[in-house]
């Protein structure tokens, strides 16, 4: 148990503000305050990859979690930096290619460790960039092949035309909604489950109606919006699976209401989807 | 009145003359003897260009400009076609254009600008130009075919390092903040991730303007040994350090193009006369309380805005579109905290993703009273639950217009093509 360590890597001068996120979220609380557990978030790349909202879905978590009973530590993993040393739910999001190429060495560096997260069950959300990393490879637009972790089995390989707009998707946790903006066009390996179908926008290649892809409780996808707060079914089975492995025991959700993102979300449904 | 129907804010006209003639703007252009000046980078055109013509209409110059808020080449043509003599060519000394930074690039490959004042690069309408690096490197573009000078933003390491790629002979001014606010920049600006860490960080000399606020309101801009050629202290009719900034952008580019005539008390006057555009800060009267419209379309800009206007809490209405025009991806919004609007709360959201907005300030813990996707109905219930004090709308940019139109159709304002006179 590694409570009371001023010392751990979230909360250290070199974060990046979460908005709306309370000050010290990255400390470890007290015995008495852990509340059903404390959940270990790790945001991957903040400043790097996180260009369009995407910290809003460690907001969204971090709030749900409290929202649930539990009590989560964020912390955020920056290119040197020391990985936590717990760990319970990871995110990643979406970068320029300037941000892409500074996050390479260090994927590479945790590389091993992420993989047996991964392979323990360990819940991960990777949006867009996160998630082409987390691919086998990145084929550039001059055929330079760029390994990725290959913790998902996709390829994606670079475009000139890029994939923009809103998206619907049916998925395990519902209808999705979410915005995609990437040039990457991504194909899934034989065996590789998609996240979604794309019900409207392009998915992983505008051709096969997949949208990200899904080991596991490893997610990848390529939709912003930030996706989690207008899904929060999906964030809650992220948090379900994050507090079953920090407390060893079931998940005890706390009913939530969301009519507000429900509410968001069948709109754009409505709106988007042609009958 | 024939000019007012041949200009205004409308595209129209100006997109037959490009058709038409594509040579037209360099023709139109030829005898504007005393330099041809683009405006360009995310926030901050729209007013740093009304300074800037401001400041130098005050020095006695004339200045052809595109007034409207319409900063695309054919918005330049059609504001154009309003003033051009029978021969085709502007009469002016000077012609001060806002464009936006791909409009920007088309207008320089037809009329080269003499100079060219570049803002600050911000996440902007993503869908248009994608990434914040294509965009520095959009404006780095503009700046290699400038032919007189360029000037430049101090602090914005995305603009300061165009200082490298500008041509042998022109020349390179400066604008910033003094040191004693440096502390309030990251509120203001994008992160640059890049890692040319060899990069260093240029520093101030005689002809460059520093802003130096001494209150909420009131500001000195400093040239010179010690700020000896200050102008000001002076207050802006729009309040708040974007605008601050906006106006030491405008007087350091209008001191460059002046030289020796420059008069700091002349341009000080002239700041100080300049009404807001309409959108930033524009104040309706309604029923006897000012209602102010405040445009927001991206993270900086909706984080100044409300670092702006947080230190007097009114009644407050959010409403968010997401047509083209608006940015359709409303994921920015989850880049900036609403904490300074906790303790009054929210009466509505509205727009097309009035529901989301809602949503977004419920994980900053802002309560919201109503949501009303209309806007037209949204404007109703707000002000007749906020009947006798004042009041703000946060707006995208459609939803402003929709809600302008609907409060020009009821209470004095003027037309969008009106304002800049």
């Amino acid at each position: 148990m590694t409570s009371h360590d001023e010392t751990q890597p979230g909360g250290t001068p070199g974060d990046v503000p979460i908005p709306g996120e309370p000050a010290g979220s990255a400390r470890v609380p007290d015995a008495e305050h852990e509340g059903k557990g404390v959940i270990h978030v790790v945001h991957l790349y903040p400043r790097e990859m996180s260009i369009y909202g995407d910290l809003g879905n460690t907001r969204a978590i971090a709030a749900r979690i409290r929202r649930h009973g539990y009590v989560p530590v964020v912390h955020q993993h920056h290119p040197g930096g020391e990985f936590p040393e717990q760990a319970h739910l990871i995110l990643g999001g979406g970068g320029q290619d300037s941000g892409q190429v500074r996050v390479e060495d260090d994927l590479e560096r945790i590389a091993d460790r992420l993989r047996s997260m991964a392979d323990a069950g360990t819940p991960m959300l990777m949006i867009c960039g996160m998630y082409q990393l987390f691919g086998n490879a990145f084929i550039t637009v001059e055929g330079q092949r760029l390994p990725g972790l290959g913790i998902l089995d996709v390829t994606t390989q670079g475009n000139a035309k890029r994939m923009i707009g809103p998206v619907v998707l049916t998925t395990d946790f519902g209808d999705v909604v979410g915005y995609e903006n990437h040039s990457g066009s991504t194909t899934l390996g034989d065996r590789q489950a998609p996240f979604g179908t794309v019900r409207s926008g392009q998915g992983n290649n505008g051709t096969d109606r997949t949208e990200g892809a899904r080991t596991g409780n490893v997610i990848g996808s390529y939709l912003h919006g930030p996706i989690l707060p207008a899904n929060p079914t999906l964030a809650d089975a992220l948090i379900g699976y994050a507090a079953e492995l920090a407390t060893g025991r079931p998940f005890e959700p706390v009913p939530q209401d969301d009519g507000l993102a429900d509410e968001a979300r069948t709109r754009q449904v409505r709106r988007l989807v042609k009958r | 009145m024939a000019s007012r129907l041949r200009g205004g804010g409308s595209a129209l006209p100006g997109l037959v003359a490009e058709r038409v003639d594509p040579g037209f703007l360099a023709h139109a252009l030829s005898r504007v003897s005393d330099g041809i000046v683009v405006v360009s980078g995310t926030n901050g055109k729209t007013t740093t260009t009304k300074m800037l013509v401001a400041v130098l209409r005050a020095h006695g110059r004339t200045v052809f400009t595109n007034p409207t808020g319409s900063n695309f080449t054919r918005g330049v043509i059609s504001s154009m076609l309003g003033e051009l003599p029978l021969h085709g060519r502007l009469r002016a000394d000077l012609a001060v254009l806002e464009l936006d930074e791909a409009h920007a690039l088309k207008f320089a490959a037809t009329v080269k600008p003499t100079h060219a004042l570049l803002l600050n690069v911000a996440r902007d309408q993503l869908d248009r130009f994608a990434e914040i690096d294509h965009t520095a490197k959009l404006l780095a573009s503009l700046a290699e075919q400038t032919t007189q000078g360029v000037v430049l933003n101090l602090d914005d390491s995305f603009i300061s390092r165009i200082r490298d790629r500008v041509a042998r002979g022109v020349s390179v001014t400066w604008f910033g903040v003094d040191e004693s606010i440096a502390d309030r920049l990251p509120e203001l600006q994008e992160q640059d991730v890049r890692f040319d860490d060899d990069f260093t960080p240029p520093v101030a000399g005689p002809d460059d303007g520093l802003l130096k606020p001494h209150d909420e309101r009131s500001f000195s801009i400093l040239f010179g040994e010690y700020g000896s050629g200050a102008v000001g202290p002076l207050e802006l009719q729009q309040r708040g350090l974007a605008a601050m900034i906006n106006a030491t952008a405008a007087t350091t580019t209008a001191r460059s193009l002046l030289g020796a005539s420059f008069d700091p008390r002349v341009a000080a006057e002239a700041l100080a006369a300049v009404t807001p555009p309409f959108g930033r800060g524009e104040v309706v009267m309604v029923d006897g309380q000012p209602l102010e419209l405040v445009l927001v379309k991206n993270p900086a800009g909706f984080t100044v805005a409300l670092g702006t206007y947080g230190s007097t809490p009114v009644a407050t209405m959010v409403a968010i579109n997401d047509n083209y025009a608006d940015g359709r991806d409303v994921s920015w919004l989850y880049d900036v905290s609403f904490e300074s609007l906790r303790e009054r709360g929210v009466a509505v959201t509205s727009g097309v993703r009035g529901y989301d907005m809602a949503l977004r300030l419920s994980y900053d813990d802002v309560a919201v009273e109503e949501v009303e996707p209309d806007l037209d109905r949204a404007l109703d219930e707000f002000l007749a639950r906020h009947p006798d004090e004042p009041k703000r709308i946060f707006c995208t940019y459609t939803a402003m217009m929709a809600l302008r139109r609907t409060l020009a159709a009821r209470y004095d304002l003027p037309d969008i093509g009106e304002e800049a006179q």
